[in-house]
């Protein structure tokens, strides 16, 4: 048990913010921290840059400002971390891949503006696997983040810099993205908060888009409550993103703190063979916990969920080897210096630039897209995916909420499955099928085994985020 | 009944695809202006245009407003249901690496453009009209190894029109490719210039023997009615030399070069690539309500085949309301919508049009025109009431017209302007008389000649007369009055 880690130096956002509004702390002195914390745990290669200068400025704004009276905003002066697939100021955005290597972000993400406004400080940009694709940080061009717990395991991923960033205690919440489980198998995998919200919900504006129709945002945090605040912030309708929707008139804050009567469906397709003893004992434990604090527990079946992973791994690929071909070397990022014509700039620029696994996805995507083959696999995969979204409809006739483990194992060794793409890929299982229906899903920590975070997944019908960060609220105080 | 326009026993067939691009404000995905006729190159680009890293298209609802207007233009409703999807290949100029399209749920199915070739009316079917962006322009400087990319026509909205293959002439083709242009216009839904490559025709042409039909050849980017109609005449001819001659037609995408008026091949259906379609996941599917659709059939103007039918009703031929039709869209003359307020008073529309016809448009075609439509409207009203009373002949109201609309003003009073400029007619039969008594007396022969019966000669003395009165006798009168000294019935 790493009684370490559990343990934080950052009191809540909130209070962060209240204290650097009422000059009781200061913005420079919390970025200040942030570095520092980052410095004494270099070896866990959580971050791939630093925003130093432009954070140590801001900071030193916030603090001029707070002086002359005027108000910051709900996160003033909170330092955080943005996954290196967000577009930032103050340095690099790579998304880990030697294709954007020296790229400057001409424009911010929605996501990171909205945090900014509010006064919140990016000081860093996690690793992650390049582009997104991967479940450990093993696949970032650059090198692999080290789990908090063990320094021999991965963090999981792709977020994995963002999820051992917070455990690390270098900030109080970093940004993830997820599209088959990238924020909630890090959270998992580290002890992590992990939400992915509603699809929609989060703007993926000035996201480097890996599946665009399944590509979420959302926080890393070390509880439900920090979570929600920077959800509330950072969800809405943005006009730079036509499939966002509006966030709940309630918003995600003062959430409801019981959960009496509430059904939680256990979904035996995620309890089945596959999954270790010491995770299944301790959602079991978790669940019964949830009972005795008031919810009804029902098993249920989802037939296609079996299927999900199949249908995810061929849509995923689809959309990611359409995103990835605006890198041609053309006007951003890796140029290769081989000479020839147009054709030959474009082959050598992103034979060189790619990794193995963008690689692997491009060619599988333009495979399932083919003519000829697009019916017997993308069209099929999108039927799939339509009949699963109906099953979920259907089930949450019945139930107000989904429950199951994130992931059937926790952190497994760094090295253990990179020969293995598909072994890679099972890690995912658990976690695509929301991915595909939109729906809101929550990693929330739930003890460990062998020494290794364990995280319960909990899952709302899409818009009823509201009600999951209620239930995931009330679980992380039950445990 | 197709009129098949038949060489050797061919039959020529011609589809038509046609690019519109739509008078939207800001481009089809980004807000970023659409009007790049002046701009310098890359300054109307913005992320998304650049495509960069996490830019994502957001559609602009206006283009679906003006591809909605455009489905009534083309005699159809607009599909409640579309979406857009990528289509993928690598070229400088397509950012992305895919151009946002609609594949098999455009935004109109169906239609029709009602053309007449060699007077004979038909109906050409619209298969379908999808929105799309455009893409960058690609420069190739020659000689140099380099080549110049310019986005800021990148994401502009196009409409692409496609037609069944149901056109079977050159003249079909260009009738097509008109009445295409004054629907697009009349619909206001784009700029349809032409110069400016606003839109631009792709010919499918094939021919053949039989009723099956040939292979065939698509000549693209046409950019004028004239290239479109020579295209397809050099292609009938050079396919059907090539069969004559027993070789093959090759199925191929071909490009006009307008100096030599020629086409010439481009690439091969060997080299067509695989575009890889599927739905765009930035952008939802189009939705559009009864409501949507029922306030645009609402607020549509008036069409060239209502005007057709208000000028037909004032015996006007064919080729006049064409000329009208064209010169309305043309210039800034509101020339229908003049006509238009006084078809309760027949004669004063007929005048008008008749007037616009010959008079007006002529003027404007050679740059003669300055004065502005709601002025020289009040000055062509004034003019029908002074030729109606008589005071003023066609030809001096041609030269008074002429005179005051290559300025920028009214005069207060147009008759009394008229009168100082001696443009009015005298009718006083007293002052006429005594310059008809002059005329006879100084050319005694014509007068004998009309006094014997040889009527045409009174033309000589009407003109005589005209001379002697500088120009404003009522002629009319004077011919009256030389009969009358002559003595003649």
């Amino acid at each position: 048990m790493s009684s370490v880690l559990s343990k934080s130096q950052w009191p809540s956002i909130a209070s962060i913010s209240t204290d650097v509004q009422n000059g009781k702390s200061k913005a420079l002195d919390l970025v200040e921290l942030a570095y520092k914390t980052l410095e004494n745990s270099n070896e866990f290669n959580s971050v791939i840059s630093t925003t130093k200068k432009r954070a140590i400025g801001i900071a030193k704004d916030i603090d001029s400002r707070v002086k002359k009276g005027q108000k910051i905003g709900k996160l003033a002066g909170v330092p955080f971390i943005a996954k290196d697939n967000f577009l930032t100021f103050g340095g690099e955005t790579t998304a880990a891949s030697n294709i954007l290597k020296g790229f400057n972000a001409p424009y911010q993400a929605t996501a990171i503006e909205r945090l900014e406004a509010e006064g919140a400080i990016c000081v860093a940009k996690a690793n992650l696997d390049a582009f997104g694709h991967g479940a450990s940080t093993e696949n970032s061009d650059f090198y692999t983040t080290k789990n908090p717990h063990d320094q021999k395991r991965v963090p999981g991923g792709s977020s994995g810099g963002s999820a051992a960033a917070v455990i690390l205690d270098i900030v109080p919440f970093a940004l993830g993205t997820d599209t088959g489980g990238s924020i909630r198998l890090p959270a998992s995998f580290c002890g992590a908060v992990g939400y992915k919200p509603t699809y929609g919900l989060v703007s993926r504006s000035g996201v480097i888009a890996m599946a665009s129709s399944t590509d979420t945002i959302g926080p890393l945090t070390r509880n439900i409550a920090d979570a929600a605040l920077i959800l509330d912030i950072i969800s809405g309708k943005d006009e730079l993103d036509g499939t966002t929707i509006e966030k709940d008139k309630l918003g995600y804050t003062n959430l409801p703190t019981h959960i009496k009567g509430k059904k939680i469906g256990i979904v035996a397709e995620f309890m089945g063979k596959g999954v270790d003893p010491g995770v299944r004992s301790r959602i079991e434990d978790t669940l019964k916990e949830l009972k005795n604090a008031g919810a009804e527990l029902v098993e249920v079946s989802i037939p296609s969920i079996s299927l999900a992973l199949a249908c995810y791994y061929i849509i995923c690929p689809a959309e990611v080897s359409s995103n990835l071909s605006r890198y041609d070397g053309q006007r951003y990022g890796h140029t290769s210096n081989m000479s020839g014509n147009i054709e030959d700039s474009y082959n050598w620029s992103r034979s060189e630039g790619f990794g193995s696994e963008a690689k692997r996805r491009i060619l599988i995507g333009t495979y399932v897209l083919s003519s000829g083959y697009y019916d017997a696999y993308y069209k099929k995969a999108q039927t799939l995916r339509t009949k699963l979204i109906k099953e979920f409809n259907e089930i949450f006739n019945k139930v107000d909420f989904l429950a199951g483990p994130v992931s059937p194992v926790t952190a497994f060794k760094i090295g253990q499955n990179i020969k293995d793409p598909l072994q890679m890929w099972l890690v995912d299982i658990l976690t695509v099928a929301p991915s595909l229906t939109g729906s809101p899903a929550v990693s929330v920590p739930a003890g460990y085994s062998d020494g290794m975070p364990v995280g319960i997944q909990l899952i709302a019908p899409t818009g009823k985020d509201r009600d999951l960060l209620a239930l995931a609220s009330v679980t992380e105080k039950v445990i | 009944m197709h009129i098949l326009k038949k060489e050797n026993n061919y039959t020529i067939t011609v589809g038509i695809e046609c690019h519109i691009q739509l008078k939207t404000k800001t481009k089809l995905f980004a807000a970023v202006s659409n009007d790049a006729r002046n701009a310098e190159p890359n300054t109307l680009i913005s992320h998304i245009c650049l495509g960069m890293p996490g830019a994502l298209p957001v559609l602009n609802e206006e283009a679906i407003h003006l591809a909605a207007k455009a489905a009534f233009a083309l005699g159809t409703v607009p599909q409640k249901n579309s979406k857009f999807d990528r289509k993928h290949y690598f070229y400088p100029d397509l950012p992305k690496g895919y151009q946002i399209t609609q594949f098999d749920q455009p935004i109109i199915l169906g239609g029709h453009v009602k053309i007449a070739s060699n007077g004979v009316a038909k109906n050409i079917n619209i298969t379908r009209a999808h929105l799309e962006e455009d893409a960058g322009k690609s420069t190739h400087p020659a000689g140099q190894d380099y080549s110049l990319v310019d986005l800021n026509r990148a994401g502009t909205p196009l409409l692409e029109i496609v037609s069944e293959p149901e056109i079977h002439s050159s003249a079909e083709a260009k009738a097509y490719a008109k009445e295409l242009y004054l629907l697009m216009r009349y619909a206001d839904v784009s700029d349809a210039n032409l110069f400016y490559g606003n839109m631009r025709f792709d010919v499918n042409v094939s021919v053949s023997k039989t009723n099956k039909l040939g292979i065939r050849s698509e000549t693209k980017n046409l950019n004028s009615f004239k290239s479109v109609e020579k295209a397809v005449d050099y292609e009938a001819k050079r396919q059907i030399d090539l069969l004559e001659k027993g070789d093959k037609v090759l199925q191929e995408t071909r490009g006009w070069d307008d100096a030599k008026q020629k086409t010439f091949s481009q690439r091969s259906k060997e080299d067509s690539h695989d575009y890889r379609y599927f739905p765009d996941p930035d952008i939802p599917p189009v939705e559009l309500s009864d409501k949507y659709i029922k306030n645009i059939q609402k607020d549509l103007p008036t069409m060239p085949e209502e005007w057709r039918k208000i000028l037909n009703s004032l015996e006007l031929n064919d080729s006049q309301i064409d000329t009208l039709l064209i010169s309305e869209v043309d210039s800034d003359i509101k020339y229908l919508k003049n006509i238009n307020k006084h078809l309760n008073d027949k004669p004063m529309a007929k005048f008008l049009a008749d007037w616009y016809i010959n008079i007006t448009i002529p003027q404007v075609n050679d740059n003669n025109f300055v004065l502005e439509n709601s002025l020289h409207h009040s000055l062509e009203l004034e003019i029908y009431r002074l030729i109606k009373s008589n005071k003023l002949s066609s030809t001096n109201a041609k030269a008074l017209y002429t005179e005051i609309t290559r300025g920028t003003k009214l005069p207060a009073s147009i008759e009394d302007y008229a009168r100082t400029k001696g443009y009015i007619q005298v009718s006083d039969e007293k002052v006429i008389s005594e310059i008809v008594k002059n005329v006879l007396a100084q050319n005694p022969k014509a007068a004998t000649d009309v006094a014997g019966g040889e009527i045409k000669a009174i033309g000589y003395l009407v003109g005589q007369i005209m001379a002697q009165s500088k120009g404003q006798a009522d002629p009319a009168l004077a011919q009256k009055l030389i009969k009358k000294q002559l003595h003649i019935e």
